[in-house]
């Protein structure tokens, strides 16, 4: 029972980070309709340059601050620059040139740094919790709380702000929001800030539990994916909880079913998505599309 | 427009300058061009699929591994001669893709991504569960083809006429597929669904069809790769096989046969290149490389060539109608 909690929190923690860069996915998605294969890398890069400014003497907290501000002005740029020259291209022209951000991105970072992985600190207090007779690692306690607080910044920033309300307007309606003196382009551009911040905040919370490698968000961009998809593709919130879901059922089945073990689990973990998908094609709390004929 | 002779001519020269190359370059190239045979076979495949069903499919990988070794157990296990691999494998994909495709009728766009992308990430992995058939992840080590006993051909340039020739079949085959009656019926699904059912057109049979037929494609040129390179591994057949596929299709032009050996072209190519521009980040290279074509060319090279063609015959027919104006 004790081993039960103990996985189940771990689980909720990891899927804390899968939910993040799913959520980081669903907001480029819903305003543009294209999947950011360049999201896991994104936050690698901020977490590579959260580690140069701890090697500079930085405290913990103030290159947390200025990481976050530099990928979101970062995430901006990139949009502005790299993304808009593509914006009328068909779809999968766009995620090509998303692949290509995701290679140059990974090997410049393995050119400047190298591939050797490096240790990532943790804010948090290495000693575990203890309640009751179960040990939680303090760090997975303290990502899912910083998770959770990104959710409700993120949900009272669309909920209460005029920008927010400018930013749904974009992404659903373009040409009507347009139409209302919203500059389109520009909220496009913030929307890639934020899910650059958001990806920033992953990358910071995962690197002291997997260390820092140009590859670490590889394996996370797929959980991320499939967590997306299982809580669906429209829905941040359904994002976020998929991520959840998909932590705790890969620590649970990699624990329990022994011949699965650690090898498979990621398989094991899709196979489950998928059955779920066979019920209801468009995720946990998708809208399902409609389309005009 | 070009005419039909025109096309006709050039299609001969560029035929003649096919079956003249293997005795102009190096074993080395030759194993090289017959990579880019291979690669165009599953790329016409994959864009059979996404380019022209407009099913969007991550999991190609799958398929080219299950050509594979089809192909390799087949020699390996059973001595089976090769020339009976190729198609055994194809049906084998052709079979297998039929029925993937059947439950991916539920999914639309990323869904159907991500379901055949968690075919893409298993198969590496059950490669190697089944280690008393697929020799683990040490792979299975062949030997490479000899031409048959008439002919005075090396190894390499053999194998480079037999990946042509099964090209060229499957060209073929797929230009009189897409061309008729079921090639519209494909397309039509795509563009509409609910017109197609409309009109008649059986939507899922055909789209379970077109994910077999699709999956047969990419089987054989993986049972082709198994002859050629001589060896197969499961590390070879990840994901990023599959994202190459879909790069390829793209770069060459979606829903183009012939963009699939501008795609093969530069997806065999490019990483070279790259690796020769800078030896230190040769995939900052290539991923550069990646974004400017999309810049130049975001209807991949065969939507850039129309474009391109549509505009010189423009030209070329503008003078005559201008002297027939003033004639007139």
């Amino acid at each position: 029972m004790d081993i039960l909690v103990q996985q189940i929190v771990s689980g909720l923690a990891t899927g804390g980070i899968y939910g993040s860069v799913a959520l980081a996915l669903v907001m480029i998605y819903e305003a543009t309709d294209i999947v950011n294969f360049a999201q896991g890398q994104m936050a690698v890069v901020s977490t590579y340059l959260a580690w140069s400014l701890l090697n500079a003497g930085m405290p913990y907290w103030a290159a947390f601050a200025a990481t976050l501000l530099i990928s979101f002005v970062g995430g901006v740029l990139l949009e502005r620059t790299v993304i808009r020259p593509v914006e009328g291209a068909p779809v999968l022209t766009q995620v090509i040139v998303c692949i290509g951000l995701l290679v140059i991105f990974n090997s410049a970072l393995g050119w400047i740094y190298s591939y050797v992985q490096k240790p990532f600190p943790s804010p948090f207090p290495e000693r575990p919790l203890k309640v009751g007779n179960i040990y939680f690692g303090a760090h997975d306690i303290g990502a899912l709380g910083i998770t959770i607080l990104v959710l409700i910044a993120l949900y009272a920033f669309f909920r209460f702000t005029t920008l927010g309300l400018a930013m749904r307007a974009a992404a659903q309606n373009p040409v009507s929001s347009r139409l209302c003196g919203i500059r389109v382009g520009w909220m496009l551009a913030i929307g890639w800030g934020l899910a650059s911040l958001i990806g920033a905040v992953a990358g910071l919370m995962v690197a002291p539990i997997v260390t820092l490698d140009p590859n670490m968000m590889a394996g996370i961009l797929i959980y991320a994916f499939a967590s997306a998809t299982l809580g669906g593709f429209t829905s941040p919130g359904g994002a976020v909880l998929g991520g959840l879901i998909v932590g705790v059922v890969e620590n649970l089945v990699g624990t329990y079913v022994r011949f699965i073990g650690t090898e498979l689990k990621l398989t094991v973990a899709l196979a489950v998505i998928l059955i779920v998908l066979l019920v209801r094609p468009s995720g946990l709390f998708g809208r399902a599309a409609v389309h005009r004929v | 427009m070009p005419t039909r002779g025109l096309r006709a001519a050039l299609m001969l020269i560029v035929l003649a300058a096919a079956a003249t190359l293997p005795f102009v370059l190096s074993n080395f190239r030759l194993f090289q061009c017959a990579q880019v045979f291979i690669y165009a076979i599953a790329l016409l495949g994959v864009n059979i699929l996404i380019g022209f069903n407009g099913q969007f499919s991550l999991g190609h990988s799958a398929f080219y591994a299950l050509g594979a070794y089809t192909s390799a157990i087949m020699i390996d296990r059973w001595s089976v001669p090769y020339g009976w691999t190729i198609p055994a494998a194809g049906v084998l994909c052709l079979v297998a893709g039929f029925l993937f495709g059947i439950p991916a009728l539920r999914l639309e766009g990323l869904y159907l991504a991500l379901a055949t992308f968690a075919l893409a990430l298993a198969v590496p992995q059950i490669l190697k569960y089944f280690e008393h058939w697929t020799g683990g992840s040490q792979g299975i080590v062949l030997s490479k083809p000899e031409a048959p006993a008439g002919l005075k051909l090396s190894a390499d340039q053999w194998l480079y006429f037999l990946t042509l020739v099964v090209l060229l079949v499957l060209f073929l085959l797929a230009r009189n597929l897409l061309a008729g009656r079921t090639g519209r019926a494909i397309v039509a699904i795509r563009d509409n669904p609910i017109a197609a059912q409309a009109m008649g057109v059986n939507t899922a049979l055909y789209k379970s069809l077109t994910f077999g037929v699709s999956a047969a494609y990419t089987g054989i040129a993986g049972a082709l790769s198994a002859l050629v390179i001589a060896f197969v591994a499961p590390d070879a057949f990840d994901v990023f096989l599959s994202i190459t596929f879909v790069t390829g299709i793209v770069i060459g032009g979606l829903a183009s046969i012939s963009g699939a050996i501008f795609g093969a072209l530069f997806i065999q190519f490019v990483p070279n290149w790259a690796q020769d521009i800078s030896k230190a980040a040769p995939w900052a290279i290539y991923g550069v490389f990646l974004i400017g074509f999309m810049y130049v060319m975001p209807y991949g090279i065969v939507g850039a060539m129309r474009l391109a063609a549509r505009r010189f015959w423009r030209r070329a027919a503008e003078p005559s109608a201008a002297a027939a104006r003033s004639r007139g």
